[in-house]
């Protein structure tokens, strides 16, 4: 059974055009599924996993996503890793804020994306690129 | 790519969308139904997104677009079919639709439509009698 999910062995893929959007959200669905997310978390993980892979894509300039089914002793989650080489965020709290946008969006996807996971962890600096993990939790 | 079909019924353009788009998708689809919109005249746009298992900013700002397009060019929009996941999901991603009617099924959206129009008709007819008194009133 565990070895159906690929448990703690991470899958990775490259985020370096449009469809690269799409196969994350496909993975990530999937993952969602095998580690029985129930449907309003696997919509919200496979949401939060499209803005930041949009974002990994547009901001970063591309990128790449791992994702890896993880257990937590009673519970299983999904982890997903987004990592770029691009300009990295230099004002983290103005970019974490509601509607703030340097790329003609709506501002919504890095705050929105971590409103919609149980934990979300970014590493960032100005010329250093971004890395941002994201762990959803089955209920 | 991948076009999503726009079917003209009636004088609504029916537009379902079936698969997982690519943003390029998105960003052709309203560029298709404004062109549409003009060449058949139609006054009301239905957008079926029963197929749709996640709405992301991206795909949130393109309902909005059209809904604003389609208002300029004389047709009215209604989002049909969303998931109560996706519903729950959206507003926590602080994705509040704005300016975007929605209706729970095709057959509700082309109810609602059907009232918007005739509504309109006699705020139409209602200005043309106002127009009638006023230049009778002066010589």
């Amino acid at each position: 059974m565990t070895t159906d999910l690929g448990l703690g062995e991470p899958q990775v893929l490259t985020i370096a055009a449009d469809q690269d959007v799409v196969r994350v959200r496909q993975l990530v669905r999937t993952l969602a599924v095998a580690t029985k997310l129930s449907l309003v978390d696997q919509t919200k993980l496979v949401t939060a996993a499209s803005e930041l892979a949009r974002n990994t894509l547009v901001y970063g300039g591309g990128g790449g996503a791992e994702v890896t089914v993880i257990d937590g002793g009673r519970r299983k989650g999904i982890r997903i890793v987004f990592s770029d080489d691009g300009p990295g965020i230099a004002d983290l709290d103005l970019a974490l804020t509601d509607g703030y946008t340097t790329g003609g969006g709506l501002g919504l996807g890095l705050s929105g994306a971590r409103r919609l996971v149980d934990e979300f962890d970014i590493d960032t600096a100005a010329g250093q690129g971004t890395r941002i993990t994201v762990t959803k939790w089955a209920r | 790519m991948e076009r999503v079909p726009v079917l003209k019924i009636g004088d609504i353009l029916l537009v379902s969308i079936q698969v997982d788009m690519q943003d390029q998708t998105a960003l052709a689809l309203q560029e298709d139904l404004a062109d549409r919109i003009v060449t058949t005249g139609c006054h009301g746009v239905i957008i079926d997104i029963t197929g749709l298992d996640i709405v992301d900013s991206f795909v949130g700002r393109m309902l909005s677009s059209i809904a604003s397009i389609s208002r300029v060019l004389d047709a009215e929009t209604v989002v049909v079919g969303m998931r109560p996941a996706v519903a729950i999901t959206l507003v926590e991603l602080g994705l509040s639709l704005d300016g975007i009617r929605t209706a729970l099924n095709v057959e509700l959206g082309m109810e609602l439509l059907a009232r918007a129009r005739a509504a309109e008709s006699d705020d139409f007819d209602l200005d043309l009698d106002l127009d009638g008194f006023g230049s009778s009133a002066t010589p």
